[in-house]
């Protein structure tokens, strides 16, 4: 029986097992849209902005670890969604961007609202496709979940143009795929894995270093064990957080710019560092030259390009991080004797006299303005037996989230890391209530971050996607007003945000709940009527704020330099400028 | 060091942007490139000519096998190959240089395939060398245009298997 693109195009996702699609319509894909709107197995959730559609599909990913799909129409639909394929790509998130062409006979033609798709995200997408045959169709699509979910996971997008979607073919589903340039290596080499053990079982300085590959991976069952198996301490990166549990004497946190003391002077002075998927980011490995001067390094990754891009590693391992990772459990179960505890009791007492020195740290004030650190730090003691799901944006924020949430799984913490998108927060944490409507999803958000992408509010009241949204709202781009703080001479240019909206309003404007925590006395009621409202919340909680996140490596600084507190000249100034949230910019101005 | 890196891709449309996408997105060289059908159509024959130390290198042929549209990329270098560039220059010719023009392409084993009153096209090819040499005794006459081709290489095979063995059991 002969199908329309678009009836293909829906009995392909049925195939691919999609049961939400994040989209907004246009001219060129209302067939879809229309064939959409007479079948009951998708879901759509209609976005207000494209943007929020990809992030909503990153979200979803995140969340699931299937693949997140939107879709969008031509033009400018297709540019608006470019900010999520990026970050996706950044952040190896699977995911298949659908969006609407033009018809074959007009492309090149400046035809209304055409863009020139492929071009456009080439560059951050790991595929993309322009389907000039609707008998391409199904195959194309067939290839791009393949391509989106193995491998190094990454965004595929898929061009379709209007008369694509119209014309009829013959509908087959293809079975499998072969892609003869294609074929991601999944087993590690064993004579490496072979080396590696021995490296393990020789160190005396031990560090596992692991980021988001190991939760793509589905690895953290088998990362689990080969840390109790060794007792080497866990250092996670940001995409990492939750693939080993955060409370665990184990792990030492994050490690990075912002990461705790001891996880950045454990891999510093390490004899080895166990980086599993992982791709040694600037952030992490601050001055590459002074990076882990005393290690060997083992890097387990699914990517070669990722493996000696930064840094030189000794024993490199291409492949699947949970297949690699259960060969090496199973040789070092063999040959690992001894306590192990007894054997790295030496590294551990310097790790705790580490944890003991410079802990994670902040002061509260009984009567003082509410800290940020400390709502992160409530929020996650009011809710962590409810296993909930975390996204942030970006700023001081997503670095107090991740320092003081600590998740104890993963597919629980939806953040962007690689390429730092603010806006982000909001859409992926509704993207994750999307797949799992009975969960509780958290979005820790920045008064900046949050209004990038405020829009979104409408689909989550329509759309019945009850997150609670909990603004740290300190009336400042933080971070970069700490960074003008700590290396502008205190200039605060253009990081003031004057005209922030009334919260409260802005939620009960959308039809959702506004509370707001005014006092730290207030603040746990507040959270808890929150937690215990139905729909969308958003949580006002105006923050001190001149609050600086710290530890902090400088930018191209060496790992165990960390700034640890505000240095004596900036609390000098703090201090003249009193506790007060500024009411305009002429307060902060002339402080 | 320059490296000359043999790339097979998919042929279809699209796929020269993105390794060119490539190199320009993350500031790798490229000195020359050249694309062309194989005996079987459905793949095309890159010939990349591009420098830089051997990180970079590295990173080169292994971001272009991470392209999904590439099949294979071989690192010329790696191995005994050969190299061949044709070049076709338009020279002036004045009736008294006409063959003296003659001569140089004789010399260079070079063709002359149009020819006009004032000027003759020459065609030649060789290794990068040889065409600069050619160009500059030709230069004196007056070059109207000029026009290269990226370089073409193919990997040498060993004539007789025993000698190449014998020198890398030398080597060894």
């Amino acid at each position: 029986m002969k199908l329309s693109g678009a009836e293909i195009f829906i009995e392909c996702l049925k195939r691919e097992g999609v049961r939400t699609l994040f989209a907004l319509p246009g001219g060129v894909v209302l067939k879809i849209f229309d064939m959409l709107h007479q079948q009951k197995d998708i879901e759509v959730i209609l976005t207000r902005h494209e943007q929020g559609a990809g992030h909503m599909a990153e979200g979803y990913a995140k969340a699931t670890g299937k693949a997140g799909v939107c879709l969008v129409t031509s033009g400018p639909g297709m540019t608006n969604v470019i900010t999520a394929l990026a970050d996706a790509y950044m952040d190896s998130v699977p995911m298949v961007c659908f969006s609407g062409q033009v018809p074959t006979s007009l492309i090149g033609n400046d035809a209304f609202q055409e863009a020139d798709n492929i071009g456009l995200s080439r560059p951050c997408t790991k595929y993309n496709f322009l389907v000039k045959d609707v008998n391409e169709l199904a195959r194309t699509i067939k290839e791009a979940f393949y391509i989106a979910t193995t491998g190094r996971p990454g965004p595929v997008l898929v061009d379709i143009p209007k008369d694509v979607s119209q014309n009829q073919a013959e509908f087959v589903y293809p079975s499998s795929v072969s892609i003869r340039g294609y074929n991601p290596t999944y087993e590690g080499n064993k004579w490496q894995i072979k080396q590696a053990a021995e490296a393990i079982a020789k160190a005396k300085k031990p560090v596992l270093y692991v980021g988001g590959g190991v939760v793509f991976s589905g690895a953290s069952q088998e990362l689990f064990e080969l840390a109790e198996l060794t007792q080497i301490p866990v250092d996670m990166t940001l995409m990492g957080l939750g693939v080993f549990p955060g409370e665990h004497p184990l792990s030492l946190g994050m490690l990075g710019m912002h990461g705790t003391y001891c996880a950045n002077m454990a891999i510093h002075y390490s004899d080895l560092v166990i980086a599993v998927g992982v791709r040694f980011d600037d952030r992490v490995t601050g001055k590459v030259s002074e990076f882990c001067p005393h290690a060997k390094i083992i890097h387990i990754d699914i990517d070669p390009t990722s493996i000696r891009k930064n840094i030189h590693v000794d024993i490199p391992i291409v492949g699947d991080c949970k297949a690699v990772l259960r060969e090496l459990n199973q040789i070092l179960r063999a040959t690992v004797n001894g306590d192990q505890k007894e054997l790295r009791k030496p590294w551990w007492d310097q790790i705790h006299q580490w944890q003991k020195l410079h802990p994670l740290t902040y002061h509260q004030e009984e009567n003082g303005p509410i800290k940020p650190q400390h709502v992160v730090k409530r929020l996650y003691e009011l809710t962590k037996d409810r296993d909930p799901i975390v996204s942030t944006d970006v700023g001081q924020h997503q670095m107090w989230a991740a320092q003081y949430f600590k998740l104890a799984k993963p597919n629980r913490w939806l953040t962007s890391g690689g390429l730092g998108t603010m806006g982000f927060g909001f859409p992926a944490a509704m993207g994750a209530q999307a797949a799992f409507r009975d969960r509780l999803v958290l979005c820790i958000a920045g008064d900046g971050s949050v209004q990038m992408n405020m829009q979104e509010m409408a689909t989550a009241v329509v759309s019945k996607l009850p997150v609670k949204v909990i603004v740290l709202n300190n009336r400042f781009h933080g971070m970069v007003r700490q960074w003008q703080d700590l290396f502008y001479n205190g200039r605060y240019a253009s990081s003031y945000l004057g005209g922030t909206p009334d919260f409260v309003k802005l939620a009960e404007a959308y039809g959702a709940v506004g509370l707001r925590a005014e006092k730290l006395a207030d603040l746990d009621g507040v959270l808890k009527t929150a937690l215990e409202t139905d729909g969308p919340v958003i949580v006002d909680v105006p923050t001190y704020p001149y609050e600086n996140c710290y530890p902090m490596i400088p930018a191209g600084g060496c790992n165990h330099e960390m700034i640890l507190e505000d240095p004596p000249e900036l609390k000098k100034k703090q201090i003249g400028v009193g506790k007060v949230v500024p009411e305009d910019k002429d307060t902060v101005l002339t402080a | 060091m320059e490296h000359i890196i043999s790339v097979t891709v998919e042929n279809k449309f699209g796929v020269l942007s993105r390794v060119a996408g490539l190199f320009s997105g993350r500031g790798f060289n490229i000195e020359s490139l050249s694309v062309a059908p194989t005996l079987d159509p459905s793949m095309s024959q890159m010939t990349l000519v591009t420098s830089g130390d051997d990180r970079i290198i590295e990173q080169i042929v292994k971001q272009l096998n991470k392209l999904i549209d590439v099949i294979k990329v071989v690192d010329l270098n790696e191995t005994e190959f050969v190299a061949r560039e044709t070049a076709l220059i338009k020279v002036h010719t004045k009736d008294e240089d006409r063959a003296e023009a003659l001569r140089i392409v004789d010399i260079f084993r070079a063709n002359v395939i149009d020819s006009s009153p004032s000027t003759y096209t020459i065609e030649v090819s060789g290794d990068p060398r040889k065409i600069e040499a050619i160009i500059n005794l030709l230069q004196p006459l007056g070059i109207k245009e000029l026009v290269r081709t990226g370089r073409v290489a193919v990997a040498r095979e060993p004539i007789r298997p025993a000698v190449a063995q014998a020198k890398r059991s030398a080597r060894e």
